[in-house]
Protein backbone atom coordinates (compact mmCIF):
# COMPACT_ATOMS: atom_id res chain seq x y z
CA UNK A 1 0.00 0.00 0.00
CA UNK A 2 1.51 3.60 -0.27
CA UNK A 3 3.11 5.72 2.10
CA UNK A 4 0.13 8.50 2.02
CA UNK A 5 -2.58 5.62 2.64
CA UNK A 6 -2.43 5.47 6.99
CA UNK A 7 -2.36 9.03 7.56
CA UNK A 8 -5.45 9.43 4.74
CA UNK A 9 -7.41 6.73 6.67
CA UNK A 10 -6.53 8.65 10.45
CA UNK A 11 -7.71 11.28 8.26
CA UNK A 12 -10.79 10.10 7.36
CA UNK A 13 -11.46 8.55 10.68
CA UNK A 14 -11.41 11.37 12.46
CA UNK A 15 -13.54 13.67 9.88
CA UNK A 16 -15.90 10.86 10.33
CA UNK A 17 -15.87 10.88 14.11
CA UNK A 18 -16.17 15.08 13.51
CA UNK A 19 -19.60 15.04 11.31
CA UNK A 20 -22.00 13.74 13.60
CA UNK A 21 -21.03 17.00 15.84
CA UNK A 22 -20.91 19.19 12.89
CA UNK A 23 -24.51 18.37 11.60
CA UNK A 24 -26.02 18.33 15.42
CA UNK A 25 -25.19 22.15 14.88
CA UNK A 26 -26.86 22.75 11.92
CA UNK A 27 -30.07 24.27 11.62
CA UNK A 28 -33.23 22.40 11.49
CA UNK A 29 -34.72 22.62 7.81
CA UNK A 30 -38.31 24.23 8.18
CA UNK A 31 -40.54 21.89 6.50
CA UNK A 32 -38.98 18.12 7.45
CA UNK A 33 -37.19 19.16 10.82
CA UNK A 34 -35.42 16.71 12.46
CA UNK A 35 -35.16 14.11 9.80
CA UNK A 36 -33.33 15.78 6.75
CA UNK A 37 -30.73 15.70 8.69
CA UNK A 38 -30.11 12.47 7.47
CA UNK A 39 -29.55 14.15 4.03
CA UNK A 40 -26.02 14.80 4.94
CA UNK A 41 -25.07 11.16 4.55
CA UNK A 42 -27.69 9.79 2.12
CA UNK A 43 -26.21 12.59 -0.48
CA UNK A 44 -22.51 12.06 -0.45
CA UNK A 45 -22.79 8.47 -0.46
CA UNK A 46 -25.46 8.54 -3.87
CA UNK A 47 -22.89 10.37 -5.11
CA UNK A 48 -20.69 7.97 -4.11
CA UNK A 49 -22.89 5.08 -5.26
CA UNK A 50 -22.78 6.63 -8.87
CA UNK A 51 -18.97 7.86 -9.08
CA UNK A 52 -18.36 3.92 -8.43
CA UNK A 53 -20.73 3.16 -11.41
CA UNK A 54 -19.68 5.61 -13.60
CA UNK A 55 -15.82 3.94 -12.54
CA UNK A 56 -16.83 0.21 -13.28
CA UNK A 57 -18.39 1.35 -16.58
CA UNK A 58 -15.50 3.25 -17.95
CA UNK A 59 -12.95 0.09 -16.77
CA UNK A 60 -15.12 -2.38 -18.24
CA UNK A 61 -15.29 -0.72 -21.29
CA UNK A 62 -11.35 -0.21 -21.28
CA UNK A 63 -10.52 -3.81 -20.39
CA UNK A 64 -13.52 -5.01 -23.24
CA UNK A 65 -11.51 -2.92 -25.88
CA UNK A 66 -8.24 -2.58 -24.42
CA UNK A 67 -7.93 -5.83 -22.31
CA UNK A 68 -5.21 -4.81 -19.86
CA UNK A 69 -6.05 -6.83 -16.33
CA UNK A 70 -5.82 -3.64 -13.99
CA UNK A 71 -8.77 -2.34 -15.88
CA UNK A 72 -10.64 -5.48 -14.75
CA UNK A 73 -9.20 -5.13 -11.37
CA UNK A 74 -10.30 -1.56 -10.89
CA UNK A 75 -13.96 -2.52 -12.39
CA UNK A 76 -14.48 -5.30 -10.09
CA UNK A 77 -13.20 -3.04 -6.97
CA UNK A 78 -16.05 -0.36 -8.13
CA UNK A 79 -18.36 -2.83 -8.79
CA UNK A 80 -18.02 -3.72 -5.06
CA UNK A 81 -18.91 -0.52 -3.94
CA UNK A 82 -21.56 0.62 -6.19
CA UNK A 83 -23.24 -2.51 -4.06
CA UNK A 84 -22.06 -0.93 -0.74
CA UNK A 85 -22.76 3.14 -1.60
CA UNK A 86 -26.06 1.94 -2.94
CA UNK A 87 -27.57 0.00 -0.39
CA UNK A 88 -26.66 2.98 2.27
CA UNK A 89 -28.47 5.04 -0.46
CA UNK A 90 -31.58 2.71 -0.49
CA UNK A 91 -31.94 2.08 3.35
CA UNK A 92 -30.88 5.85 4.08
CA UNK A 93 -33.68 7.59 1.61
CA UNK A 94 -36.69 5.33 2.91
CA UNK A 95 -36.00 6.09 6.23
CA UNK A 96 -35.89 9.72 5.43
CA UNK A 97 -38.75 9.50 3.16
CA UNK A 98 -41.00 7.66 5.55
CA UNK A 99 -41.37 10.70 7.86
CA UNK A 100 -41.52 13.36 4.61
CA UNK A 101 -43.16 11.90 2.16
CA UNK A 102 -45.29 9.55 4.56
CA UNK A 103 -44.37 6.41 2.77
CA UNK A 104 -40.94 4.21 2.51
CA UNK A 105 -40.60 4.20 -1.13
CA UNK A 106 -42.33 5.87 -4.42
CA UNK A 107 -41.67 4.15 -7.67
CA UNK A 108 -40.46 7.47 -9.62
CA UNK A 109 -37.90 7.34 -11.85
CA UNK A 110 -34.90 8.68 -9.40
CA UNK A 111 -35.77 5.60 -6.87
CA UNK A 112 -36.40 3.18 -9.51
CA UNK A 113 -33.39 3.75 -11.94
CA UNK A 114 -31.35 3.97 -8.65
CA UNK A 115 -32.60 0.71 -7.79
CA UNK A 116 -31.88 -0.82 -11.41
CA UNK A 117 -28.37 0.41 -11.07
CA UNK A 118 -27.79 -1.40 -7.94
CA UNK A 119 -28.97 -4.22 -8.92
CA UNK A 120 -26.77 -4.44 -11.71
CA UNK A 121 -23.65 -3.96 -9.87
CA UNK A 122 -25.01 -7.18 -7.78
CA UNK A 123 -25.58 -8.76 -11.14
CA UNK A 124 -21.76 -7.81 -12.15
CA UNK A 125 -20.75 -9.51 -8.57
CA UNK A 126 -22.88 -12.36 -8.99
CA UNK A 127 -21.31 -13.11 -12.12
CA UNK A 128 -17.87 -12.41 -11.27
CA UNK A 129 -18.65 -14.73 -8.49
CA UNK A 130 -20.41 -17.87 -10.05
CA UNK A 131 -20.07 -17.21 -13.96
CA UNK A 132 -16.97 -19.54 -14.31
CA UNK A 133 -14.56 -18.96 -17.22
CA UNK A 134 -15.27 -15.77 -19.42
CA UNK A 135 -17.43 -13.86 -16.73
CA UNK A 136 -15.13 -11.46 -16.92
CA UNK A 137 -16.24 -10.20 -20.22
CA UNK A 138 -20.03 -10.73 -19.65
CA UNK A 139 -19.78 -8.69 -16.77
CA UNK A 140 -18.06 -5.71 -18.16
CA UNK A 141 -20.85 -5.40 -20.81
CA UNK A 142 -22.76 -5.49 -17.54
CA UNK A 143 -21.18 -2.80 -16.18
CA UNK A 144 -21.85 -0.82 -18.98
CA UNK A 145 -25.14 -0.58 -18.92
CA UNK A 146 -24.65 0.13 -15.00
CA UNK A 147 -22.72 3.40 -16.36
CA UNK A 148 -25.26 4.16 -18.78
CA UNK A 149 -28.18 4.35 -15.81
CA UNK A 150 -26.44 7.00 -14.65
CA UNK A 151 -27.07 9.99 -16.25
CA UNK A 152 -30.49 9.29 -15.85
CA UNK A 153 -30.36 8.50 -12.42
CA UNK A 154 -28.90 12.04 -11.72
CA UNK A 155 -31.21 14.54 -14.35
CA UNK A 156 -34.62 12.40 -13.43
CA UNK A 157 -35.08 14.75 -10.87
CA UNK A 158 -35.68 17.36 -13.13
CA UNK A 159 -36.57 16.81 -15.46
CA UNK A 160 -40.00 13.99 -14.70
CA UNK A 161 -42.52 14.41 -11.71
CA UNK A 162 -41.35 13.53 -8.93
CA UNK A 163 -41.36 14.31 -4.59
CA UNK A 164 -37.38 14.14 -4.38
CA UNK A 165 -36.18 16.91 -4.21
CA UNK A 166 -34.49 18.77 -7.12
CA UNK A 167 -30.89 19.17 -7.88
CA UNK A 168 -31.35 22.86 -7.51
CA UNK A 169 -31.40 21.81 -3.82
CA UNK A 170 -27.57 21.60 -3.26
CA UNK A 171 -25.98 25.09 -4.74
CA UNK A 172 -28.83 27.31 -2.37
CA UNK A 173 -28.22 25.70 0.51
CA UNK A 174 -27.29 28.08 3.44
CA UNK A 175 -24.04 28.42 4.13
CA UNK A 176 -24.47 26.22 8.02
CA UNK A 177 -26.14 23.53 5.72
CA UNK A 178 -23.64 23.59 2.73
CA UNK A 179 -20.57 23.44 5.60
CA UNK A 180 -21.60 20.33 6.91
CA UNK A 181 -22.82 18.93 3.65
CA UNK A 182 -19.67 19.44 1.85
CA UNK A 183 -17.55 18.12 4.73
CA UNK A 184 -19.60 14.84 4.97
CA UNK A 185 -19.05 14.54 1.20
CA UNK A 186 -15.40 15.07 1.67
CA UNK A 187 -15.08 12.41 3.87
CA UNK A 188 -17.04 10.27 1.97
CA UNK A 189 -15.39 11.17 -1.44
CA UNK A 190 -11.69 10.58 0.84
CA UNK A 191 -13.42 7.09 2.28
CA UNK A 192 -14.38 6.12 -1.45
CA UNK A 193 -10.27 6.52 -2.73
CA UNK A 194 -9.10 4.45 0.27
CA UNK A 195 -11.59 1.86 -0.27
CA UNK A 196 -10.97 1.46 -4.10
CA UNK A 197 -7.25 1.73 -3.38
CA UNK A 198 -7.46 -0.97 -0.79
CA UNK A 199 -10.06 -3.37 -3.01
CA UNK A 200 -7.54 -2.52 -5.91
CA UNK A 201 -5.12 -3.42 -3.51
CA UNK A 202 -6.62 -7.11 -2.77
CA UNK A 203 -7.37 -8.33 -6.80
CA UNK A 204 -3.51 -7.53 -7.42
CA UNK A 205 -2.34 -9.49 -4.67
CA UNK A 206 -4.83 -12.14 -5.75
CA UNK A 207 -3.03 -12.10 -9.57
CA UNK A 208 0.19 -12.24 -7.61
CA UNK A 209 -1.26 -15.59 -5.46
CA UNK A 210 -2.05 -17.51 -8.99
CA UNK A 211 1.31 -15.95 -10.67
CA UNK A 212 2.89 -18.14 -7.86
CA UNK A 213 0.86 -21.27 -8.11
CA UNK A 214 1.63 -21.65 -11.78
CA UNK A 215 5.53 -20.56 -11.02
CA UNK A 216 5.39 -23.93 -8.61
CA UNK A 217 3.23 -25.77 -11.21
CA UNK A 218 5.85 -24.92 -14.18
CA UNK B 1 -98.65 41.34 -9.13
CA UNK B 2 -98.64 38.04 -8.31
CA UNK B 3 -95.87 37.28 -11.03
CA UNK B 4 -93.67 40.84 -9.74
CA UNK B 5 -93.90 39.26 -6.36
CA UNK B 6 -92.87 35.79 -7.26
CA UNK B 7 -89.99 37.17 -9.29
CA UNK B 8 -88.77 39.46 -6.35
CA UNK B 9 -89.15 36.54 -3.86
CA UNK B 10 -86.71 34.57 -6.50
CA UNK B 11 -84.09 37.57 -6.89
CA UNK B 12 -84.17 37.61 -2.77
CA UNK B 13 -83.78 33.86 -2.77
CA UNK B 14 -80.74 33.81 -5.16
CA UNK B 15 -78.81 36.58 -3.99
CA UNK B 16 -79.58 34.70 -0.28
CA UNK B 17 -77.42 31.64 -1.99
CA UNK B 18 -75.19 33.67 -4.34
CA UNK B 19 -73.65 36.24 -1.52
CA UNK B 20 -72.67 33.66 0.92
CA UNK B 21 -70.74 32.15 -1.97
CA UNK B 22 -69.08 35.08 -3.30
CA UNK B 23 -67.95 36.20 0.00
CA UNK B 24 -66.68 32.82 1.03
CA UNK B 25 -64.75 32.48 -2.52
CA UNK B 26 -63.26 35.98 -1.74
CA UNK B 27 -62.22 35.27 1.60
CA UNK B 28 -60.39 32.11 0.18
CA UNK B 29 -58.60 34.69 -2.12
CA UNK B 30 -57.81 36.94 0.33
CA UNK B 31 -56.88 33.71 2.94
CA UNK B 32 -54.34 32.40 -0.34
CA UNK B 33 -52.89 36.12 -0.62
CA UNK B 34 -52.03 36.92 2.97
CA UNK B 35 -51.87 33.68 4.68
CA UNK B 36 -53.05 33.98 8.61
CA UNK B 37 -52.01 31.10 11.16
CA UNK B 38 -55.85 29.57 12.02
CA UNK B 39 -57.19 30.09 15.08
CA UNK B 40 -56.80 27.16 17.22
CA UNK B 41 -59.99 25.64 18.37
CA UNK B 42 -59.71 22.44 19.80
CA UNK B 43 -56.96 20.25 21.67
CA UNK B 44 -55.56 17.32 20.19
CA UNK B 45 -53.58 14.60 21.79
CA UNK B 46 -50.28 13.38 20.22
CA UNK B 47 -51.51 10.00 20.20
CA UNK B 48 -54.43 11.23 18.04
CA UNK B 49 -52.35 12.84 15.25
CA UNK B 50 -52.05 11.19 11.70
CA UNK B 51 -49.46 8.02 11.82
CA UNK B 52 -46.77 10.03 9.43
CA UNK B 53 -46.98 13.09 12.29
CA UNK B 54 -46.78 10.26 15.02
CA UNK B 55 -43.56 8.66 13.50
CA UNK B 56 -40.26 9.78 15.79
CA UNK B 57 -38.00 11.44 13.87
CA UNK B 58 -34.61 11.02 16.20
CA UNK B 59 -35.29 6.59 15.67
CA UNK B 60 -35.42 7.41 12.05
CA UNK B 61 -32.07 9.26 11.71
CA UNK B 62 -30.37 7.42 14.55
CA UNK B 63 -31.27 4.20 12.24
CA UNK B 64 -30.14 5.72 9.41
CA UNK B 65 -26.86 7.02 10.71
CA UNK B 66 -26.11 3.54 12.75
CA UNK B 67 -26.90 1.78 9.27
CA UNK B 68 -24.06 3.66 7.45
CA UNK B 69 -21.67 3.36 10.23
CA UNK B 70 -22.33 -0.21 10.44
CA UNK B 71 -22.03 -1.05 6.54
CA UNK B 72 -19.18 0.80 6.37
CA UNK B 73 -17.38 -0.88 9.15
CA UNK B 74 -18.31 -4.22 7.91
CA UNK B 75 -16.88 -3.70 4.58
CA UNK B 76 -13.85 -2.65 5.86
CA UNK B 77 -13.59 -5.80 8.17
CA UNK B 78 -14.81 -8.05 5.47
CA UNK B 79 -11.72 -6.64 3.18
CA UNK B 80 -9.10 -6.44 5.20
CA UNK B 81 -10.06 -9.92 6.39
CA UNK B 82 -9.82 -11.30 2.92
CA UNK B 83 -6.44 -9.13 2.53
CA UNK B 84 -5.03 -11.07 5.60
CA UNK B 85 -6.08 -14.42 3.87
CA UNK B 86 -4.37 -13.93 0.73
CA UNK B 87 -1.44 -12.48 2.57
CA UNK B 88 -0.94 -15.78 4.09
CA UNK B 89 -1.30 -17.70 1.08
CA UNK B 90 1.36 -15.08 -0.65
CA UNK B 91 4.05 -16.13 2.06
CA UNK B 92 3.32 -19.75 2.08
CA UNK B 93 3.52 -20.07 -1.89
CA UNK B 94 6.91 -18.00 -1.51
CA UNK B 95 7.79 -20.54 1.30
CA UNK B 96 6.87 -23.55 -0.69
CA UNK B 97 9.18 -21.95 -3.83
CA UNK B 98 12.10 -21.05 -2.00
CA UNK B 99 11.83 -24.86 -0.59
CA UNK B 100 11.98 -26.24 -3.85
CA UNK B 101 14.72 -23.68 -4.83
CA UNK B 102 13.11 -21.91 -7.65
CA UNK B 103 13.49 -18.67 -5.88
Amino acid sequence: MPKWFTPAAILCGLMFVASPILIAEVRYESTMGLVQKIFYYHMPSAVMFLLAAVICGVASARYLFGGAPHQDRVAWAAAELTVLFGIITLVTGPLWARKAWGQWWVWDVRLTASLMGWLVAVAYLLVRRYGGPGSDKLAAGLALFGAANVPFVYISVNYWRTIHPATSVVPTLPVDMGTALWFCFTAFLLLFVLLLKMRIYLEEERARVDSLYLSLEG
Amino acid sequence: MKTVTSTLLAVVFLAAFIAPLGAQGSGAANQSQTPRQEQQTEFVPLDQLPPQEQLPAPRLLIAAYVFVLAALFLYVVSVSRRLGTVHREVQRLEADLRKTGRR
